[in-house]
């Protein structure tokens, strides 16, 4: 019996050291390089959260950090539901064509497609303003100023993320029993009460999570903003991953760019109490 | 013969109505979805449409400023060229290699871990399960800058250059792809029935046998959601290269193009469209191959477990 259990441990050991170096120490690190000056040879405690709070550029990637993860969360949602229910209506053989069509923002390497929406916001070539001058709008300033830079980032990230979701709660449609429905329509039930009091009920439990995944996600996403507007203009479209990234790295403050990606730690840790509390409940169902 | 009474003919044309009512209905609910569907495509497709539309035009095509979505003299010189050019393939090359290695690393971590975390219960097993979901939720954008300091100070002790090597990554990209694809077999293997092991157990098979002549191969549908999922998400990876790997021939293929095809403020728009468009072709091949692999992968995550 001791021997199964060594066995076991050897076999997971390379699972553990990967992790334990290349993700838990370097998690704890932070912590500790958090609390260094610049050059890293003095403790200055608290000093760089307390610098971070007095300049204007942190309150700033708060503020964009928030906006951005909340409202493309909210949106990539509102349209991955609404998308699920138009592919579950059709009929079941064209559902597998559409799906993957849809699905394709999300397979595209994240680093590839903006580069796409790069060109299409293009200040002097933009694809989109060509179309909007057709019906005499425009141009728009895509990723030239403040508010349209920050529809732009929030825009792209639905763009990608949406598909995700359109694909988790089509599986969650799926999987409410079709009984359900059949006996809300013999109790008269209109589309709107089926959706209310048999849908959502049933779609809850994956809606969330789906959701709070996202949320991290999209919480810590670099790609999209460091691509498409690098931060700029004047740091109105920075979020805490490009920030950290333009003083821990490009700037050469590693302990400020360490204390600066710290902070998305309470957002995350919330989100991730909330998950883990689903996964155990669900555990504890099925034994 | 009761039924048969209660069947009227008055009744029998209601429910006929109230059938053609329903199928109008849902015929108008079929044309609204087909409608909404073909709108959120167009969306959803225009992008990567779009870089098609420019990879096929020359320079001088683009910057005359003529409609943007029609190409008037389609050329395939961006192909020809970036496919002949050193650096082009260089960046090709260090991606394959780095997504491939790092596919046979994660499996070789993952699926012996999943497979001991599954099925021998040992001291803090359940934890560790926990654990390495957790794991899963800590972003690299949180990581990157310690790691940085980390190899700068490895570097200091050991005179090993770890900073600017493409084979670095082979260390931090498992660190993404490992837990996902532990907890996700973890479930696969969950789900295969205890009588299968006791059964071969029985026969005087040991833990290494049972776990290649049966787990794996009734665990096979996971393994290649796991191995998709792996090879993206390496493909994909654009912190990490853009962090730790600076000059032209260590650069994987997402950061070589953004550094080495945008030149100051020249912007070779045809040739970047071809680079980022050839870039996501092997997950979009893959995909294309392997959809319903790829979706179970996707939605193992949060419907499993």
């Amino acid at each position: 019996m001791a021997r199964k259990s060594t066995i076991a441990f050897l076999m997971t050991l390379p699972l553990i050291l990967l992790l334990a170096l290349f993700v838990l120490y370097p998690a704890l690190y932070s912590i500790h390089l958090a609390t260094l000056n610049k050059s890293m040879e003095r403790f200055v405690g608290f000093g760089n959260f307390l610098f971070l709070f007095k300049r204007e550029t942190f309150s700033m990637v708060v503020e964009q950090s928030c906006i951005f993860a909340i409202t493309a969360v909210i949106f990539k949602a509102l349209i991955g539901f609404v998308v699920a229910h138009f592919v579950h209506n059709i009929p079941a053989r064209g559902q597998r064509k559409w799906r993957g069509m849809l699905l394709v923002p999300w397979v595209i390497p994240p680093a590839m497609s903006c580069l796409a929406w790069l060109w299409l916001f293009d200040p002097s070539y933009s694809a989109f303003n060509w179309l909007l001058d057709l019906v005499d709008v425009g141009p728009v300033p895509w990723t030239g100023e403040a508010y349209w830079a920050r529809f732009s980032v929030i825009l792209v990230n639905i763009w990608i993320g949406a598909p995700f979701f359109m694909i988790m709660y089509l599986a969650a449609l799926k999987s409410v029993p079709e009984q359900l429905y059949e006996a809300a329509a013999i109790d008269g039930a209109n589309w709107w009460q089926r959706l209310c009091y048999v849908t959502l009920p049933m779609m809850r439990n994956i809606m969330a999570i789906t959701a709070l995944f996202s949320l991290i996600v999209t919480f810590a996403n670099f790609d999209i903003v460091r691509i498409l507007t690098a931060g700029g203009p004047i740091d109105k479209t920075h979020v805490f991953a490009t920030w950290a990234f333009r003083i821990g790295i490009e700037g050469g403050d590693i302990p400020l760019g360490a204390s600066v990606s710290l902070f998305m730690v309470p957002i995350l840790t919330v989100a991730a109490i909330f998950i883990l509390r689903d996964i155990n409940r669900r555990a504890g169902e099925m034994t | 013969m009761s039924a048969a009474s209660i069947t009227t003919p008055a009744g029998v044309a209601r429910g006929h109505q109230y059938r053609r009512s329903m199928s109008r209905d849902r015929r108008w609910a079929l044309r609204w979805s087909y409608f909404f569907l073909t709108l959120f495509a167009i969306f959803f497709l225009m992008p990567p449409l779009y870089m098609l539309i420019t990879s096929l035009k020359t320079s001088a095509e683009i910057s005359a400023a003529t409609n943007p979505w029609w190409v008037n003299h389609p050329t395939l010189g961006n192909y020809v060229e970036l496919l002949t050019s050193r650096q082009y393939l260089t960046y090709f090359r260090n991606s394959a290699l780095v997504a491939v290695i790092v596919v046979a690393i994660t499996m070789l971590i993952s699926v012996p871990a999943a497979f001991a975390l599954s099925r021998m219960r040992f001291w803090g097993s359940a934890a560790l399960a926990t654990g390495v979901f957790l794991t899963y939720l800590i972003p690299e954008t949180l990581l990157f800058i310690p790691l940085f300091k980390m190899f700068a100070a490895f570097n200091e002790y050991t005179d090993i250059q770890l900073i600017n090597r493409w084979w670095v990554l082979l260390l931090l990209y498992p660190t993404l792809t490992v837990p996902f694809c532990t907890w996700i077999m973890i479930g696969y293997f969950a789900s295969i029935p205890k009588e299968l092991d006791e059964a071969a157990l029985m026969d005087g098979a040991n833990y290494r046998q049972i776990l290649t002549r049966v787990f794996i191969p009734v665990a096979l549908p996971g393994l290649i959601a796991a191995t998709i999922f792996a090879f993206t998400v390496s493909w994909a990876q654009f912190l990490y290269p853009l962090a730790f790997t600076t000059s032209a021939d260590q650069l994987v293929l997402p950061v070589g193009i953004i550094t080495s095809l945008i030149k100051g403020d020249v912007f070779n728009w045809g040739q970047i469209m071809t680079g980022a468009l050839l870039g996501a072709a092997p997950p979009l091949i893959i995909y294309a191959f392997l959809m319903d692999y790829y979706i179970a992968g996707l939605t193992a995550g949060a419907t499993k477990g």
